[in-house]
């Protein structure tokens, strides 16, 4: 996912010198081709995330598009105030993009695990919120957030490469969930990588005759509420899923969506992280099993067992 | 107008600013007056800030809090309305008691310590960037130094040889409980600066031949950002408000007012 946002940023400034990609001190092995492309676009600030964000909107208020980069929590919470007055109050056009979502960076412990960053930038005014899936999501994600001129918050996952798309998707419209499966009985929305054992386990519960449909959401601010309206009124039950704590995060956005509508027939099950830190020892997978963010698990909420 | 006639209006026109809003923060407008008037009357182009040119001179106030000041400087140099200004701190106007940033003149909003400074070392490597000429001025207090991003901004500007940045620090040795000393001693800016490798120059914050002596290109001289410090005195220009940190957050009202006015008027140029 972060090689397909590498990628698509140096494309996009090779058409674009004004450009800039702002690191605190990470990307090793990922950033390599853009800084090595285009050194005198790629700044290294140091661990110092406070001074990146203000930098950053400086260099964006002078004309310039800026990528800040970095791991979730020290790309969010320890710069929020800097993010909040210096970039989304002046509108400036920066992209903040983390690398880590969830429990990605597994063994590095809590300190590395972005569970609130959803919830953290949701808050704040201006800002636009990306969590994409895989990486034809991210791709799409990146050329929208370029195309306009606003503060962005793109959250990636890490590595992996699996893809819940089997092809590119053109012109990408912020803001709109994209549709995977459907289905008449149930919904599963869904952000971010954990999508892959969203679409497992609805591909599970259509083979068991439970017609359920499954949309990712590749932006979470705004949130599509079309899509929302339509399947509460249809279906039975919606289940999110996300990596992320649940209170705050896109499930909280889906319940504010759904708390508003008239005549909503579905019950709204969330899944995600349960107010509590990841402090278990193990591999990504390991953690998804512990904190039951699996297609199992996504099952077996969803059937109310 | 020379500089020491604005930075009079400045204090003359903050402290009725204050007074009719019942708003805070004399002391510190008073305290930076002179920093202001000198940077705009000798290195700040009047039209260039009006029309926002690409070479204008990018002035931030980092302590934002202090926003009166540079409200009554805008208003005496023309970039804000009589009726704008007049609006300060009323139901539905565009001035706030910190500074907002889409006036001419000001480049960025400000107000929570150790934000606007990093943002001025962002505007200036934008200009070094696209090969533009202008100077960013960043005006910091000194117990906003108590911020560890305002030293995240020192060493970056080093690093990136941001010889297009002076930062000037309203060295009036107060903050808001109390004195600087007292609370987190920041001690020595001079060899602080020094050993951070920025050009340091130290001056009385009120001798306006020193400050614009000081505040002089250095582009040409050395590759290194400049810090000066500016010794300064909380509440200046008014007796009874001078070091007296009561100022910070009481605004004037009756006598107060009527013995401040007296004394303004008795100083004018």
């Amino acid at each position: 996912m972060r090689n397909a946002f590498v990628d698509t940023l140096c494309a996009l400034t090779f058409e674009n010198k004004n450009i800039y990609l702002l690191t605190g001190d990470l990307g090793f092995g990922v950033l390599t081709k853009f800084w090595e492309t285009y050194p005198d676009n790629f700044i290294n600030v140091g661990i110092a995330e406070q001074n990146m964000m203000a930098v950053a909107a400086g260099l964006a208020l002078e004309g310039n598009m800026v990528f800040a980069y970095s791991m979730p929590n020290f790309a969010t919470m320890r710069c929020l105030e800097h993010i909040r007055n210096c970039i989304a109050y002046h509108k400036a056009n920066v992209k903040i993009v983390s690398v880590g979502a969830g429990v990605a960076y597994s063994t590095l412990g809590i300190t590395h695990h972005g569970t609130e960053d959803l919830s953290v930038m949701r808050a704040i005014p201006e800002l636009k919120i990306f969590s994409p899936a895989d990486p034809y999501e991210t791709i799409a994600v990146t050329l929208a957030a370029c195309k306009i001129d606003a503060p962005c918050y793109i959250r990636l996952e890490k590595g992996r490469e699996s893809f819940i798309h089997h092809q590119k998707i053109d012109n990408y419209e912020i803001g709109k969930a994209v549709k995977i499966l459907d289905g008449d009985d149930c919904a599963i929305f869904s952000t971010g990588a954990i999508s892959l054992e969203a679409l497992k386990a609805a591909e599970q519960l259509n083979a068991k005759g439970i017609s359920t449909a499954l949309f990712t959401f590749p932006t979470i601010k705004p949130i599509d509420v079309e899509v929302i309206e339509n399947y509460a009124r249809k279906c039975k039950v919606i289940v999110t899923v996300e990596e992320n704590n649940i209170i705050g995060g896109f499930g909280s956005a889906v319940a504010e969506v759904i708390s508003e509508i008239k005549g909503s027939k579905a019950t709204l099950k969330r899944i995600g992280f349960r107010d509590e830190f990841t402090d278990v020892v193990g591999s990504q997978d390991y953690l998804r099993a512990y904190y039951k963010l699996t297609a199992e698990n996504i099952n077996r909420i969803l059937l109310g067992q | 107008m020379d500089s020491e006639i604005l930075a009079w209006h400045i204090r003359r026109d903050v402290l009725d600013m204050l007074y009719k809003s019942h708003s805070t923060h004399i002391g510190s407008a008073f305290s930076i007056a002179d920093i202001l008037a000198v940077i705009y009357t000798y290195f700040a182009d009047t039209e260039a800030l009006k029309n926002n040119d690409k070479e204008r001179t990018r002035i931030i106030l980092s302590k934002g809090h202090a926003g009166a000041a540079i409200y009554a400087a805008l208003y005496r140099k023309g970039l804000i309305s009589e009726e704008e200004f007049k609006a300060y701190g009323k139901d539905g106007s565009n001035l706030s008691c910190h500074i907002p940033y889409h006036l001419r003149g000001i480049e960025v909003s400000t107000a929570s310590l150790g934000q606007g400074v990093g943002m001025a070392a962002g505007i200036a490597l934008a200009g070094k960037k696209a090969g533009l000429h202008y100077r960013t001025f960043a005006i910091a207090g000194d117990g906003e130094c108590n911020e560890g991003s305002v030293w995240e901004m020192v060493m970056f500007a080093r690093q990136h040889k941001l010889n297009n940045l002076t930062m000037i620090i309203d060295r009036n040795g107060m903050q808001a409980l109390g004195e600087t000393t007292k609370i987190l001693d920041m001690g020595d800016f001079k060899s602080k600066f020094e050993a951070f490798d920025w050009n340091v120059k130290s001056v009385d914050g009120h001798n306006h031949e020193q400050l614009k002596a000081a505040l002089e290109n250095p582009e040409e001289i050395t590759d290194k950002p400049t810090c000066i410090i500016a010794n300064t005195v909380k509440g200046k220009g008014v007796s009874f408000m001078e070091n007296n940190n009561l100022w910070h957050y009481r605004y004037p009202q009756g006598t107060d007012y009527d013995n401040a006015v007296i004394e303004l008027e008795a100083q004018k140029p």
